[in-house]
């Protein structure tokens, strides 16, 4: 049953052939079983079955309250929850505990899903492998698979591992290790997408603008999105379809008139444009990499898609801005961390810029603590022109890339999500998070950058992105309109035939 | 010597004859009695006796500019939903965002884009329709975000002008009209409140005021001494007072002044100015400036140079301190504010685009249509509607509630208004003065005055005396009975009584006020009040 999707476990609920109860209670034994992934810093465990029952109630009367009641759910932790510690995977907010709930999550709470955790993280999202927490990496499921340990004999589990990518990378572990049926990530540059990819599951990245960010503490405000992590599109959509919408808390989200959440019966892949952009032929990207994309390419053509070459000359750039953009931001936002209101304070108290410094000396990580200097750097009025500026101009002529290529006709765009498979622990351990996401987010990014910043105007090109996972070799598409994005999907994973999910449930976790 | 111009810079005068390296030997003194005029000199200099003709630059003169920051009078904060109080409990007053919770987001509030555009469209500013919100980034243990959302490239309201007028010339007794221009408004957060307990070296943090809507108002330095900035601050509290945008209580802090000063020769460059913070009232706004242009003018003429700094006022000192520790040159990082899209307002319901509420934006036409009648228009109609002077139009203005006590008082008597100002100016308000009685207790008068003003009209052969005996409108002289009537008050008021503070004072004097119709000496009444409550 875990390994099922939303659609199917819903309806099993519905029809009485599952209580809520016992379904919330394997899946907390599956966090127990699966603890080693290291998917997980809190464990909700009492407030599930709380919630659990309450949703049995509802179930029972024949009153659920929509498509997820019951349904378990995990959320990154760095998703605010209401009494429910919320630490960013940092000693800075260790032992936290935010006095309300995001947006998101309390919409998900209202429909009577049942939280049963909060997962790991790179520090405050800062990262592409989820490495980089104070409690640990977290570990992707698929090292734990037959086929993958068969492949290295020699090694011990304990120490031969894939990383989870990330920073989502607790989320998509959950999702993919059938501790809950789906999670909510965050994607700055592709802290949803790329986990997602390399663990097997489907991630959304939707639209900037579309869901609310109140509660998530934020990475870089003009970049950051609530990401869905599911097992299937289809589910991907229902979650999406609950969560959009105007948040009055937040004053840059807005309202999408039509937006179709739900997977049309019957489409037409003939009307669909696949376009192929060619700067994405990137330095470092894998020869299997490369074969899948063509592969997929031509199954499309061959389906009676048009499939065409396309150009995004901007986006080669994008990386560099996107570096720039993200320290200023970083700087910024971290700013608030000084250990008077919340947070670990430190023990020295001899003057307040003292008891700033060694706090956020001791609360930050290498990595946080690097963004924030180079980002105070690009800020400087000396710099700022030179830097942000630039950056900023850079950033318009991406979004221009992107509203081009649409405008000509191609109606989704289809790329690698990664440059390779994911990378073994060991290895990907060798470069620093700096040159790790710099490779990692190389082709996730430009969308977030692309992502418009100015809801007011009239038309608002749609970035929303979708993974899909042929034993780890991933593609995402991205799409001007979702309902050409959820066809295309569907037409993918159709064409394919392969859930992966369905093959990761049946190994030994 | 009837002048001394002491030479302080090489650029301060022209010699036309002298190597300029070797004009000014210490002892030089040029002699006369007016500025800007050449003099035919005779200096003594290394080489011998020249004959030479140097031109004298006018004396060295104040620049003020002004930076107003004025809290916006409104229920809530400017981005997020705790109410802006002033008395009550530290921290009682603080939303999530207010004490930068992470993942909390500022919402624009609607009231205090609507106060900056009245107060830009009362200034003649040109009212920008899009404006972008900033982060000001500093470390300061009262702002917990770590930086400040302000409007610094693109503020709401442009290019304004504020005229004023004071009394001025020989015996201060003529109207002096200047006008300064208004650089911009901008909407900014106001911080908390820190408060340093030297004693057990720690500092308490109250963040009630945190987030509280600030317009900032950058006055061009079109000002020359502390008299001109008073005027300049007073008239900009009486048309906030007006437009009901802004409280103006100075000693609460709901208008704060800090003060650009430097000093310069006309037609020179200006000089290095310095920032003078903490002025908490308009008597010290003139003082403060006054005395910082007379230290710069000090320090130049002692061959000395300013430095551009951050100076406190003192006011029991009446000077100015320098502010070395925290104020100095900071770089604030300024980087656009991501969570807040453009603030766009509308000509009027027209222009509002398609797709957008009419009734959640703000219309500049609407506002503009409800601007109350401003000071500045309001004596320029009691000069002419009631034939008074204009000084005493100034006087009617400046204190709170009089024009409206005055008007009151002319219709109920359909007495002479030059009569009526007459005794206004120089009775009531020195009597109010000298017992530092507010003004709020003259609204319980005017119909008893009106009375005697009335009679006085039908039989001026009477004495004021003799009709207040015959109306029975004296002073309640049985000290008995105004005892009795101050307990009944007491008695009656039980909640306030409890309360206790000033304010409350006054509600129960306003009390015995109207049991007496107005009848009782106020200090008498005050005096017994406090005794029965304390």
């Amino acid at each position: 049953m875990l390994g099922t999707t939303i659609r199917e476990v819903s309806l099993a609920l519905r029809e009485g052939r599952l209580s809520a109860t016992e379904l919330c209670k394997k899946c907390l034994k599956r966090i127990k079983k699966t603890h080693y992934l290291n998917s997980f810093i809190t464990v909700t465990e009492e407030l599930a079955m709380k919630q659990a029952q309450e949703a049995e109630h509802r179930l029972l009367r024949g009153k659920p309250h929509g498509p997820l009641d019951g349904v378990p759910f995990s959320v990154k932790d760095n998703f605010c929850t209401e009494n429910i510690e919320t630490t960013c995977a940092s000693h800075m907010l260790k032992g936290y505990c935010p006095p309300f709930n995001a947006t998101v999550v309390q919409k998900l709470l209202d429909q009577g899903a049942v939280l049963v955790g909060k997962t790991n993280l790179d520090e405050f999202a800062m990262g592409s492998g989820s490495t980089d927490s104070v409690f640990g990496p977290a570990r992707n499921p698929w090292s734990y698979t037959s086929s993958y340990r068969e492949q290295s004999p020699e090694q011990d589990p304990d120490s031969d591992w894939v990383i989870t990518g990330g920073s989502s990378g607790g989320s998509a572990a959950a999702v993919a290790s059938l501790s809950s049926f789906m999670a909510l990530g965050s994607d700055t540059g592709g802290s949803t997408r790329n986990p997602g990819s390399l663990c097997g599951v489907v991630a959304l990245k939707p639209t900037y603008g579309l869901l609310s960010r109140h509660g998530l503490i934020p990475l870089v405000n003009s970049m950051d999105v609530p990401g869905i992590i599911t097992r299937s599109v289809q589910d991907a959509a229902t979650v999406l379809g609950v969560l959009q919408g105007r948040d009055e808390k937040d004053s840059t989200t807005v309202q999408f008139p039509n937006l179709a959440t739900s997977l049309p019966e019957d489409f037409d892949i003939r009307d669909i444009c696949v376009g192929i952009p060619k700067e994405y032929h990137a330095p470092g990207l894998s020869a299997e990499t490369l074969t899948q994309w063509g592969r997929v390419a031509s199954m499309f053509e061959r389906a009676g898609a048009k499939v065409r070459e396309v150009s995004l000359p901007h986006t080669q750039h994008s990386i560099v801005c996107y570096h720039v953009l993200c320290c200023a931001e970083v700087a910024s936002n971290m700013a608030r961390f000084d250990g008077l209101e919340y947070g670990h304070r430190s023990a020295v108290e001899s003057s307040t810029e003292a008891l700033y410094a060694t706090t956020r000396h001791e609360g930050f990580n290498h990595v946080v603590r690097t963004r924030i200097l180079s980002g105070n750097y690009f800020l400087l009025k000396q710099n700022y022109d030179r830097y942000f500026v630039k950056a900023q101009q850079i950033r318009r002529l991406i979004a221009e890339d992107f509203r081009r290529v649409f405008q000509s006709g191609v109606d989704v765009l289809l790329t690698p999500t990664t440059l390779s498979d994911a990378a073994r622990y060991s290895d990907f351990i060798q470069e620093d998070n700096r040159t790790r996401s710099a490779q990692e987010d190389i082709f996730t990014q430009p969308v977030n950058m692309a992502g418009t910043r100015h809801p007011h105007r009239s038309e608002i090109p749609t970035y929303s992105t979708v993974q899909n996972l042929e034993t780890a070799h991933i593609y995402f598409t991205s799409c001007q309109r979702w309902k050409n994005l959820n066809t295309c999907s569907l037409c993918f994973r159709r064409c394919f035939h392969s859930l992966s999910t369905v093959f990761l449930a049946k190994q030994r976790l | 010597m009837s002048a001394v111009f002491s030479c302080v810079t090489p650029r301060s005068a022209v010699c036309a004859h002298l190597d300029p390296h070797d004009r000014f030997s210490p002892a030089l003194r040029v002699t006369g009695k007016r500025a800007g005029l050449v003099f035919p000199l005779l200096i003594q200099g290394s080489s011998g006796l020249f004959f030479c003709f140097i031109s004298i630059s006018p004396q060295l003169c104040g620049v003020v500019g002004l930076e107003i920051h004025a809290q916006i009078h409104s229920n809530s904060k400017l981005f997020s939903s705790s109410r802006v109080t002033f008395y009550s409990p530290p921290n009682s007053s603080v939303a999530f965002l207010d004490a930068s919770l992470p993942g909390t987001l500022p919402v624009l509030n609607k009231r205090c884009v609507e106060a900056a555009v009245i107060t830009g469209l009362a200034f003649n500013c040109t009212i920008n329709r899009k404006s972008l919100f900033d982060r000001k980034h500093y470390f300061y243990a009262d702002m917990p975000a770590g930086y400040q959302i302000t409007q610094q490239r693109l503020p709401i309201a442009v290019n304004g002008l504020l005229n004023y007028s004071y009394l001025g010339g020989k015996k201060r007794g003529q109207v002096m009209s200047r006008r300064v221009r208004i650089k911009q408004i901008q909407l900014e957060q106001d911080s908390g409140k820190s408060l340093h307990d030297e004693q057990n070296s720690q500092t308490l943090i109250d963040l009630n005021r945190a987030g509280v809507g600030l317009m900032e108002l950058v006055m061009e330095a079109d000002m020359s001494c502390g008299d001109e900035a008073a005027a300049a601050v007073r008239e900009l509290q009486l048309i906030l007072q007006a437009l009901d945008t802004c409280q103006g209580n100075m000693s609460e802090g709901q208008l704060r002044v800090d003060a650009n000063v430097s000093v310069h020769r006309p037609g020179e460059p200006l000089g290095v100015r310095t920032e003078v913070k903490n002025i908490n009232s308009a008597r010290f706004v003139a003082r403060a400036i006054d005395y910082e242009i007379q230290r710069q003018i000090k320090v130049l003429e002692s061959g000395g140079t300013v430095v551009n700094e951050t100076r406190a006022f003192d006011n029991k000192s009446g000077t100015t301190v320098s502010m070395r520790d925290k104020e100095g040159l900071q770089d604030y990082r300024f980087m656009p504010e991501p969570n807040l899209p453009p603030l766009f307002v509308y000509e009027g319901v027209a222009s509002v685009p398609a797709g957008v509420d009419p009734a959640q934006v703000v219309l500049i036409d609407r506002l503009e249509a409800e601007l109350p009648e401003l000071p500045g228009v309001r004596r320029a109609r009691l000069v002419e509607q009631y034939r008074i002077l204009p000084e005493h139009s100034f006087t009617l203005v400046n204190e709170d509630g009089l024009v409206d006590y005055f008007e009151r008082v002319i219709q109920n008597a359909k007495a002479e208004p030059r009569k009526v100002i007459g005794w206004v100016m120089q009775e009531l308000l020195s009597n109010l003065h000298q017992q530092g009685l507010k003004n709020l207790h003259v609204h319980q008068w005017p119909m008893t005055l009106s009375a005697v003003f009335q009679e006085m009209w039908k039989t001026p052969e009477k004495t004021v005396r003799q009709l207040v005996k015959e109306l029975d409108l004296g002073l309640v002289s049985d000290q008995e009975q105004l005892l009795k009537i101050c307990q009944r008050v007491v008695d009656t008021h039980p909640e306030q009584v409890k309360a206790g503070n000033k304010k409350v004072l006054n509600k129960l004097m306003g009390a015995v006020q109207k049991e007496t119709k107005g009848r009782a000496d106020p200090v008498q009444v005050k005096a017994l009040l406090e005794k029965m409550t304390s």
